[in-house]
């Protein structure tokens, strides 16, 4: 596991790399986080940064909503991911809730996903429009992850 | 510590109202101090339950105009915002003042001015209690449902059909409730045919955007006999508050709501009572998903089988355990800061005999007020005195 650069509000580090991190937080009890906290769920101090982007993961549940917020595309297809952390980790369930991405083919559509699907966490510039809903543009970073189906 | 009782309650019309919060407020408040039989200006505390008049209507210091407008001053005046459950923790902090001694004479009004926006504006101020890691991915309560609902019913292998009958069962309480929004039974077919609004729930599964407002007066129990006769109080037996995690994805079981049961585990004890032994209930079903949540972490059912027991009619109104008589949010509106007021006024009904047409067989009844998607939790427990 290894640490980077986070921005504790939102979730997001960056590497040095052109492509910021999907970065958790990682504590002295051996608990991941997403997003970060100050301590761990069973107050554990913080002791460095996991990039989420180096795990796979499994659809926990999704939904598709047709009534989104200002800035929010519609349909919004999202799902709540648990990642695979490995047969070395025993904390608790680290998991993300992110939108499904589009299919890239033109349509707008998002990929079909259904509990169990594997998947796998791809970047976006901008996850939602800010400033259109009521939430301060400068507050927090709008850019991050989305999940897509891994080939299997 | 003292014990607390209820001794006068009121609720507007809910629904589509031309009135803004301040007039919503002082409406539910100047009926609250008529039941009591009481005047402003005899209040220590005055308390108003709101989540969000600064966001909607651009009127804050809600408290100090009601208190201006009921000729309260000079009573300690303070707001009470928990979200959803801003209601639930205003209850709690009226019972807290006359517990400590503090006040003699609390008034609580829970209201919220929200049908002048849009569905989309208003569902975003209710969003932006998420954290930012949920918001940026344009996350809503309604959609927090859909993915509840979903693995809720893989888990444990439950019909879709059962999530439906709960918006039926309410919507059939709601008829008989003179104040609700909706006074209109659907079908189940009306249900599951509805639109879709987060997969797999549909609109009938969501509570509608309300304006309204609701009140409740406390006092020590020693001397609640000297405002109204003994047979119309309640005491409020049992409360207790709980916190879940901020982010919902971090719960170990994202279908068991944790502050549900811990905060109704402290209302049990105080109490002295168990699940068994509530007559009726009130529970927060903004999404009909969140009644079988619900009613399983408060004990009343099995874990994964809180569905079974609509299917078989133990929560209706002539089943063992009435849930939502008043319609619940679902049909009778969920003006945030009233909701969790309103909950207590129809079990103070109830277990005090003047429910009218809703009446049902209760000495003891039990109100659950969620904010956020089971964030902040308030549960409170009343006895009737008859």
């Amino acid at each position: 596991m290894s640490d980077h650069e986070t921005d504790d509000a939102t979730g997001m580090g960056q590497s040095g790399d052109e492509e910021p991190t999907f970065a958790a937080a990682e504590y002295a009890d051996g608990a991941v986080t997403y997003p970060p906290h100050t301590v761990s769920p069973t107050g554990a101090e913080r002791v460095g940064t996991v990039d989420l982007r180096e795990y796979e993961g499994h659809v926990l549940t999704w939904t598709t909503s047709t009534a989104t917020p200002p800035g929010v595309r519609e349909p919004n297809t999202l799902a709540i991911v648990e990642f695979d952390m490995g047969p070395a980790y025993d904390g608790p369930a680290v998991r993300a809730l992110g939108q499904i991405a589009e299919r890239g083919d033109g349509s707008e559509e998002a990929f079909d996903v259904d509990i169990g699907d594997r998947v796998e966490p791809v970047y976006a510039a901008e996850l939602r429009e800010p400033g259109a809903g009521i939430r301060e543009p400068e507050s927090q970073a709008w850019d991050g992850f989305r999940f897509r189906p891994v080939d299997e | 510590m003292e014990r607390v009782a209820i001794i006068g309650a009121s609720m507007t019309q809910f629904g589509q109202r031309d009135a803004w919060v301040r007039e919503l407020l002082a409406e539910a408040g100047a009926a609250a101090l008529d039941d009591a039989g009481i005047d402003g200006d005899d209040l220590d505390h005055l308390y108003v339950s709101n989540m969000a008049s600064g966001e909607f209507e651009g009127q804050t210091g809600v408290p100090n105009a009601l208190a201006h407008d009921l000729a309260a001053t000079p009573a300690y005046t303070a707001r009470i915002d928990q979200t959803s459950s801003s209601g639930g923790a205003g209850v709690y902090a009226a019972w807290q003042s006359i517990a400590s001694g503090a006040s003699d004479l609390t008034m609580l009004v829970g209201g919220e001015k929200m049908t002048h926006r849009t569905t989309a504006e208003a569902t975003d101020v209710i969003a932006s209690l998420t954290h930012p890691v949920e918001y940026k991915q344009g996350v809503t309560l309604p959609s927090f449902a859909g993915l509840t609902a979903r693995l809720y019913l893989d888990t444990y292998d439950a019909p879709r059909e059962s999530l439906g009958k709960v918006a039926v069962k309410n919507h059939r309480n709601g008829v008989d409730n003179p104040h609700a929004q909706f006074r209109k039974e659907v079908d189940l077919d009306t249900v599951l045919d509805s639109p879709i609004v987060a997969d797999p729930l549909r609109l009938y599964d969501f509570c509608p955007i309300t304006d309204g407002s609701a009140a409740l007066v406390f006092c020590p129990e020693s001397v609640a006999a000297e405002y109204v006769p003994e047979d119309e109080y309640a005491v409020v037996s049992g409360i207790g508050g709980a916190t879940d995690t901020h982010v919902v994805h971090e719960r170990a079981d994202p279908t068991t709501m944790g502050g549900v049961a811990d905060s109704s585990d402290i209302a049990y004890e105080m109490a002295g009572i168990g699940p068994d032994d509530v007559d009726v209930a009130e529970l927060h079903d903004m999404f009909t998903i969140l009644e079988f949540l619900q009613s399983e972490d408060l004990g009343f059912f099995e874990k994964g089988e809180g569905w079974k027991a609509v299917e078989e009619g133990v929560t209706d109104r002539d089943g063992d355990l009435p849930i939502n008589t008043s319609g619940g949010l679902k049909s009778k509106g969920h003006p945030l800061g009233a909701s969790g007021v309103a909950q207590v006024y129809e079990i103070y009904k109830q277990v005090t005999g003047d429910a009218g047409a809703r009446q049902v067989d209760a000495e003891t009844g039990l109100a659950c007020n969620v904010g956020g998607f089971g964030n902040c939790v308030t549960t409170a427990i009343l006895e009737g005195n008859q």
